[in-house]
């Protein structure tokens, strides 16, 4: 069976594409939350008043899937306190005051990787988790049974407008990445390495074909500038036209879906020891002063890093977390940069103004976008009544959000809000279902 | 406080495309239509066009602020249905029966049902319909006023009583009929608009218009001249292009549109060879309205990674 992936053209807005990365200047404080993955929030293992350097382990990974998470700059531990995530959940978080010299750890040393499972305690180690933005710690992906792994997929798609972080790891960092993909090639016993990328960013797809030239076993797919390209059920089917059924995971077609800065990040552990504890973001928005590519330290505030951009040209109506479609809104600049932020979006009030939602005219247009098929304006009125066995039928559980729907609804009604709702109906009726009968 | 963020659920972005430019859209692509109208039918189409779409409109507002609803007028649909109705009559009608008309659109067939989106058919073409059997003055077409006519039929009439009609007079639209049914040339400039702007898609049309072509061919013996003279005649075209796409009276799949254009085809041709009136494209679309419910579940999406277990 033969599918057409539907989508919607988004603007691309990519202001940064022709600049390389600069540093940001160091930063006085630094705010870590202990959550910056999916799973349990990892546990300081530091205390107010001890001394860190860049790359010392600040705690400890809590159970099956979870992440470690290391000092982002040289200084001292000031704090550990809860914070509020833009998630809404509260977390500790550990404040460190920098030195301002930026010292590496002393005991640093680039791990040795004899074995697949010295590569998979590398990868835990390096506290790399998803970079697209799933954080998602990257060893528990690797954990699965490698005669199940096929392809692996590297997401270098980077379809939301705004973001060009990905297409510079994929210019500046290809090095990194062909240390990482030896690595793991030489350990897993892969078929395929694909990496999937929209036609837009000629200078990422050259860069991505030398590395693949030099490597040999590796394939550069271009993909359709179509919103949501890196999706993953989408990848994957453009790059292997295999369809993940619903419910389930890459790896039961096979597939090991990593985006390429995660590649990068464990490239640059295996080859110097140094952990995940900077991030390349892309700054921009109507309200940024001179957007650009950054690297700051994870847990930089956003303050920090709009004031390194020349500060904010006028009031922001809301400043995201990743790009337009599926980001995050913060509530104040005082937000850090976690592991998994990929971009900061301030945007204007004008950037960011909806339409006024009215009644669904039954155009269609969602249902006609939605690269899955779903019937969104449906969703909508069987969550009105609260009918899970109606929901259930609608197949809302296989949403991935993409938001395309609402994107594209002329009355603006909240079509990828209410299929969000609905998963958690589901989610809370199955569990309630689970309590009585378990 | 001063610098308070708005939080808010993702997407933070839109397409811009509202409710109101599509339907001032579709009023931009039936503009040619009413000029080649009142130009063919002379100046009183446009008090029955004036008449209409201040009745519409009117009637929405006062409907609206009656039962104190939101006040929808602004989104423009209520002056679609006046245009599309107004260019379903012909130009003689009186002014009484047009706003009758609008009453029964706008009030019975659209804001008692919960007003736009919630209408099960289209309210101008309904009206049509309930104008057309309740008012004798529908059944005597109006007849050009730029040339002299010899006859007082529609085209329709004429070769049903076996006469034949030039094409060019069928393609500027000189012949009898509604003030925006007859001009082939300002439908299909209309019909192209709508392409462009992506406002409908091909389906319902080219299947609707195809249908009566294919069928036309057929019933007349492969006279292909005969088949397209048939297929100009009437309100094929107006009401393929303009009425059958409705949004909210015909399927949204692009499966169910061409079940639907195919539908309202064969219903046409059907109600023309063997039905008492010598058009059926008003009562064709009316039936398929009806069955779009049911043509939309026939052909729902197919869901990509199929059910879950």
């Amino acid at each position: 069976m033969s599918f057409f992936l539907h989508g919607v053209h988004v603007p691309h807005r990519k202001n940064t594409a022709d600049q390389s990365a600069k540093r940001i200047s160091p930063v006085k404080t630094v705010t870590i939350p202990m959550s910056m993955h999916i799973g349990a929030p990892a546990k300081p293992t530091v205390r107010v008043g001890d001394t860190v350097q860049v790359g010392t382990k600040i705690a400890d990974a809590v159970g099956a899937v979870s992440s470690p998470i290391h000092a982002s700059v040289s200084g001292k531990v000031t704090k550990i306190s809860d914070i509020l995530l833009s998630s809404g959940n509260t977390v500790p978080a550990v404040i460190i005051e920098s030195d301002g010299e930026m010292t590496p750890d002393a005991d640093m040393q680039a791990p040795v990787i004899a074995s697949r499972e010295d590569l998979l305690v590398a990868m835990k180690d390096s506290g790399v988790v998803g970079l697209g933005g799933a954080g998602f710690p990257t060893y528990v992906k690797w954990s699965a049974d490698p005669a199940r792994m096929e392809d692996l997929i590297i997401n270098g798609a980077e379809c939301e407008p705004y973001i060009t972080s990905d297409s510079l790891t994929m210019t500046e960092r290809a090095d990194d990445m062909e240390y990482a993909l030896r690595v793991i090639m030489k350990h897993f016993p892969l078929k395929r390495v694909i990496i999937g990328i929209e036609s837009n960013k000629p200078a990422a797809i050259a860069s991505m074909k030398d590395m693949a030239a030099r490597i040999g076993g590796v394939e550069v797919c271009v993909l359709p500038q179509l919103y949501p390209q890196g999706g993953e059920k989408v990848l994957v089917y453009h790059t292997t036209k295999k369809v993940i059924p619903a419910g389930k995971l890459p790896i039961d077609v096979g597939c090991v879906v990593c985006n390429c800065t995660t590649i990068a990040a464990i490239g640059s552990y295996l080859q110097t020891g140094m952990p995940l504890v900077e991030k390349c973001i892309t700054v921009d928005g109507g309200a940024v002063a001179e957007p650009q590519n950054l690297v700051v330290p994870i847990g930089t505030s956003l303050e920090d890093v709009f004031a390194f951009c020349g500060g904010l040209k006028s009031t922001p109506s809301k400043v995201l977390y990743g790009g337009p479609m599926m980001g995050v809104t913060v509530p104040d600049l005082s937000a850090p940069v976690l592991k998994n932020t990929n971009a900061v979006i301030a945007l204007t009030e004008k950037e960011s103004r909806l339409p006024k939602t009215s009644a669904c005219i039954r155009c269609g247009a969602c249902t006609n976008v939605c690269p899955l098929g779903l019937a969104p304006a449906q969703i909508l009125l069987a969550y009105k009544k609260k009918d899970a066995d109606m929901l259930k039928a609608l197949s809302v559980e296989s949403c991935m959000l993409c938001g395309c729907c609402s994107f594209n609804c002329p009355a603006n009604r909240p079509l990828v809000q209410t299929n969000s709702l609905s998963k958690q109906l589901l989610k809370e009726t199955k569990a309630k279902e689970t309590t009585k009968h378990g | 406080m001063d610098n308070m963020l708005h939080i808010s659920a993702s997407p933070h972005i839109h397409s811009g495309r509202s409710t109101m430019s599509i339907m001032r859209d579709v009023l931009i692509s039936l503009t040619p239509a009413a000029i080649a109208g009142t130009v063919i039918f002379g100046l009183r189409s446009l008090l029955v066009i004036a008449v209409c779409v201040a009745s519409c409109v009117l009637l929405e507002a006062l409907y609206n602020f009656i039962t104190k609803k939101d006040q929808t007028v602004g989104d423009l649909s209520a002056a679609v249905t006046g245009l599309l109705l107004a260019l379903n009559l012909p130009s003689t009608v009186p002014v009484w029966q047009c706003v009758v008309g609008c009453v029964f659109a706008i009030i019975v067939v659209k804001c008692l049902f919960g007003g736009i989106g919630c209408n099960l058919v289209n309210p101008a073409i309904t009206a049509r319909v309930f104008m057309l059997v309740s008012f004798g003055s529908m059944a005597s077409h109006g007849m050009p006023t730029i040339v002299d006519t010899v006859s007082g039929a529609t085209p329709l009439e004429q070769m049903a009583n076996g006469g034949t009609v030039p094409l060019t007079d069928l393609i500027l639209g000189i012949r009898g009929g509604a003030i925006g049914e007859t001009c082939a040339i300002a439908l299909l400039l209309g019909f192209a608009y709508l392409l462009i702007r992506r406002i409908i898609s091909w389906h319902i049309p080219v299947m609707y218009i195809g249908s009566v072509f294919v069928l036309s061919l057929l019933a007349e013996g492969f006279d292909a001249a005969r088949a397209l003279a048939l297929t100009l005649s009437g309100a094929v075209l107006i009401g393929a292009i303009f009425m059958a796409t409705d949004y909210v009276t015909s399927p949204a799949t692009a499966w169910g549109k061409v079940i639907f254009g195919l539908g309202a085809g064969l219903l046409t041709f059907l109600i023309r060879y063997y039905g008492i009136y010598p058009e059926g494209v008003s009562f064709a679309v009316l039936f398929m309205n009806i069955l779009t419910p049911y043509i939309e579940k026939l052909t729902a999406h197919k869901v990509f990674g199929g059910k879950a277990v």
